[in-house]
């Protein structure tokens, strides 16, 4: 099969074989809402932020494949109503007070949230977690009481670093991410990981010592536009 | 194995299972499981070893051991007591046996004793509802215990007996299907004409050397079979896919994880029927072209490890399993038995075969499906236990013969689960298109005031509904048939079924991961009486986000028992409802709410505390 075409919204994009939904809508500049898709890294499918109607059943965008004259849904109000749950979800099942978070402005959760217009308070009940912080690494640490089970330092480590550093325990409410071993620092974690790199952790649990706040709140990488700008800024070259 | 009750497993021996399994890591779950019953408990030290044998990290390793309730990384008592405290046993008197066991071992569930003798805890439905309340000594079942059994069971436990003492002294004599019906019995009420009437050895297998493998396929569709755990897949098609994907490997799973509450069928045929299920399982090998198959067993039934092990044993020794099975050139397959490990979610296919894989029972990505790439990405046929003995009397006795029982869409017999309250809890083998009442009538639950048809993940409905019909486009049931009288609290169930959900989700996605944990407070809520108007329209919204965004048949189907008892006894929701007076939530209780603060400030608070500066 050769490259073929499909509608999101109403607008005809074209797909190779083997593309996603998601994978397509990225080249035509159509922003899908995602938070454990990243680009380089395997696909999880677990956020399920992605979620548009295909022909009328609601999928994943990030793992459903394309397919020749799909009709997906993007962006219409009962879609982002279905995201802005999950968003509140995991707002609520981790601790998350931005104001003194070192990821604040830089942290795809909170730039989602925006997104969606989470302005009001949320109706769902706070789970609070209370999960040990990890500092026993000289350059690292990892707070997971922010986690929200994207995995992408779990993909990032082992596709990118060829390590493994991280890794799932755990079921259900307790699944949560940990490092491989007792700790951080028996691991072979460098801070010089991709998987350590800002640009991995979604939110403000890997936590990179002595550079927090190295660029001021107002300057950083939501405060200069929403999520997803880059993405739609192609279709408007 | 002899359990041992010393803290620090010897990891050399730790070292010899893993021999014992070629250190595959795809038999990490086998390794595992033979860890835990020879030591109690998977240790930091051990992960280590294991991990450095199989090849993988620690935190692979360690990701396998917390996700399977059966594995523990704490020392477990070298006799683990598992009492099922689903809502049926609940019923049936859960409560005073709890408090005997624990009165009589001195600890409380959740528990192990100091000297490492005994561990109690509770465990969801381990597929002995007739005969509830039931648990699991070892690996060994009881069933319709009482405070006076547990009080016997006890002693002769510290009196040094074994588990096993417990079913009979003279077990090591017994048979495997001895040792299985005296632990638990079988109750088929009814006997239908496919499955638990006479059923002639290997007749179908017989035939299907004489049909090629597309007329074995042609007949299965043709006979209308559909699958029988729950999703009600035509099996034909199932089969014709798998055939039709071009590989040098092919494979047949069944599933024998039985896992949704209620549901005990398939228990009885690996106990009635073994022969007949590995003789479908042959049939659907020469049907698609597979040379490998598994029996995937919940972990609840490794009392009947042994006898399917005999067998599997047995087969191969007649040319039945193996190569050239019965004598035919090409014809090649055997099967392995795979345990589970306390986890319903490996009931789920690609679940299942995560687990078969010795990977957490974490659902796969679909698509790819298991018929085109499923275990170590091979197609694969994944059907319940009833669907393959089905399919060996349809090639026996020809598709007509089935097709012509039952209803349009729905044929053939089905295999119905019956318990609660009523008179005669057990097997009813009857043709599709039978109603609820008659159902009733045949068990003697004619008091019924609920019935959860299909178990937690169906449909729960009341009286006024009791003409509706067991079929797939009606009541559609994987087998599940659970009755309730007028005196049962119907959000007590709900809420129990939700504690289920939250339980028993993988966790992989957001919805049913953090959804149902809202879903059940939302339901604690109601039966406290601090619910009001508006969290009707709380639950029903939440409930579908969750069914419209999760990721497999657990998240899509867990809030039913919400939804279900919402649209069918909407009185007991209303009824619990209280508009608030002052707009402030009932669940809100400010004094508690300033405790916190209250505490490390020392001091108590201008606004709330009214004898402040008193
Ligand atoms: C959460 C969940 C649990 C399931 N549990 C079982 C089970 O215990 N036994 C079973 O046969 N099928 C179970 N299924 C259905 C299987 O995914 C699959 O559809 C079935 O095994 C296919 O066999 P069949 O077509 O013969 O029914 C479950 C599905 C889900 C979503
Ligand atoms: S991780 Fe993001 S959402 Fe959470 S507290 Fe930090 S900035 Fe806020
Ligand atoms: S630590 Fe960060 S990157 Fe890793 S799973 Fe959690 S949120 Fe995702
Ligand atoms: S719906 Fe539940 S069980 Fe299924 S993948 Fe998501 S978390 Fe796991
Ligand atoms: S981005 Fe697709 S599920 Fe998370
Ligand atoms: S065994 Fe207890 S309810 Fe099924």
């Amino acid at each position: 099969m050769s490259d073929f075409t499909f509608t999101i919204d109403g607008t005809e994009i074209t797909a190779k074989e083997g593309q996603t939904i998601m994978d397509a809508a990225d080249d035509a500049g159509i922003y899908v809402p995602r938070l454990c898709d990243h680009e380089g890294l395997r696909h999880q499918g677990g956020c399920r932020v992605c979620t548009v109607k295909a022909d009328g059943r609601s999928v994943s965008a990030c793992t459903q494949p394309a397919a020749p004259g799909l009709t997906v849904e993007n962006e219409t109000p009962h879609i982002n109503k279905l995201r802005r749950d999950l968003v509140e979800m995991l707002f609520h099942e981790g601790n998350h007070l931005c104001p003194i978070c070192e990821a604040s402005g830089n942290c795809e959760l909170q730039a989602m949230a925006y997104r969606l217009d989470m302005t009001a308070p949320t109706k769902f009940p706070y789970l609070e977690p209370c999960r040990p912080v990890d500092a026993s690494h000289p350059d690292i640490a990892l707070d997971t009481n922010r986690c929200i089970s994207c995995g992408r330092c779990i993909r990032a480590s082992q596709d990118v670093d060829g390590k493994g550093v991280f890794g799932y325990v755990g079921r259900g409410i307790h699944r949560h991410v940990a490092a491989n071993g007792e700790d951080l620092s028996h691991t072979d974690a460098e801070v010089t990981d991709f998987a350590i790199s800002s640009e991995v952790c979604p939110v403000g649990c890997i936590i990179r010592k002595r550079i927090g706040f190295a660029t001021p709140i107002g300057e950083r990488e939501f405060d200069k536009g929403l999520i997803g700008h880059k993405i739609s800024a192609k279709r408007d070259d | 194995m002899t359990p041992q009750t010393t803290t620090t497993p010897d990891q050399g021996e730790v070292a010899r299972i893993c021999d014992a399994f070629q250190s595959d890591p795809h038999r990490m779950l086998d390794i595992l499981r033979d860890v835990q019953d020879r030591f109690r408990w998977i240790s930091r030290e051990t992960i280590r070893t294991v991990a450095e044998k199989t090849a993988l990290s620690e935190i692979a390793v360690e990701g396998v051991a917390s996700f399977y309730a059966f594995l523990s990384q704490e020392p477990k008592g070298a006799v683990t007591i598992r009492l099922c405290d689903d809502i049926v046993d609940r019923f049936a008197g859960l409560p005073e046996v709890t408090e005997a066991f624990e009165n009589e071992l001195g600890i409380k569930i959740g528990e192990t004793s100091a000297d490492g003798a005994y561990s109690l805890e509770y465990t969801p439905c381990i597929g002995m509802c007739d005969q509830a309340p039931a648990a699991m000594i070892n690996d060994i079942v009881l069933t319709a215990l009482t405070p006076d059994k547990v009080r016997e069971i006890c002693e002769d436990l510290k009196g040094g007996k074994r588990p096993q003492d417990l079913v009979s002294h003279r077990f090591d004599d017994l048979t495997p299907y001895e040792r299985a019906i005296r632990m638990v019995d079988n109750n088929i009420r009814h006997a239908g004409a496919v499955l638990l009437g006479t059923t002639p050895a290997d007749a179908g297998l017989k035939k299907a050397l004489d049909l090629t493998p597309h007329q074995i396929i042609d007949s299965i569709e043709a006979s209308g079979l559909r699958g029988c755990g729950g999703a009600g897949f035509t099996s034909g098609r199932k089969w014709r896919f798998a055939a039709e994907t071009p590989a040098e490997r092919r494979v047949i799973i069944c599933n024998a994880d039985e896992g949704e509450p209620g549901t005990f069928k398939d228990r009885v045929l690996l106990t009635e029927r073994p022969h007949l299920l590995i003789e479908g399982m042959t049939i659907a090998a020469r049907a698609v072209g597979a040379t490998e198959g598994i029996v995937y067993l919940r972990g609840e039934y490794v009392y009947l490890r042994e006898l399917l092990q005999d067998v599997l044993d047995d087969r191969r020794a007649r040319g039945l399993l193996g190569e050239r099975i019965m004598g035919m050139a090409g014809f090649d397959f055997d099967v392995r038995l795979q345990l589970g490990a306390g986890a319903y979610i490996c009931g789920e296919e690609g679940a299942l075969i995560s687990s078969c894989e010795g990977l957490p029972g974490e659902p796969k990505t679909r698509p790819p499906f298991p018929v085109t790439r499923g275990y170590l990405d091979l197609p694969t046929v994944v059907n319940n236990v009833e669907t393959f003995c089905h399919a060996a009397r349809i090639i026996d006795r020809g598709a007509e013969w089935f097709f012509e029982m039952g209803k349009k869409g729905s044929h053939g017999t089905k295999l119905f689960s019956v318990s609660g309250d009523c008179l005669n809890p057990g097997i009813y083998e009857l043709p599709y298109g039978l109603s609820i009442r008659k159902l009733l009538e045949l068990a003697g639950g004619e008091d019924a005031a609920a019935v959860l048809v299909g178990g937690p993940s169906g449909t729960m409905i009341a009286r006024d509904t009791f003409h509706r019909e067991l079929t797939f486009d009606d009541l559609a049931t994987g087998g599940a048939i659970v009755i309730f009288s007028s005196n049962r609290n119907i959000l007590e169930i709900v809420e129990y079924y939700m504690s289920f959900f939250v339980h028993e989700s993988c966790g992989y996605c957001t919805p049913c991961r953090v959804g149902n944990v809202f879903l059940q407070k939302a339901v604690a809520k109601f039966r406290q009486g601090l619910a009001n108007p508006a969290d009707i329209e709380y639950l029903k919204d939440l409930s579908s986000t969750i069914i419209e965004t999760s990721r497999c048949g657990l998240g899509m189907t867990s809030p039913n028992p919400i939804l279900s008892t919402l649209e069918n006894f909407p009185l007991i929701y209303s009824a619990m409802v209280k508009p608030s007076e002052n707009r402030i939530r009932a669940t809100f209780d400010i004094q508690s709410a300033i405790a916190d603060a209250r505490h490390l400030a020392k001091r108590r608070s201008h606004i709330f505390d009214k004898d402040f500066g008193e």
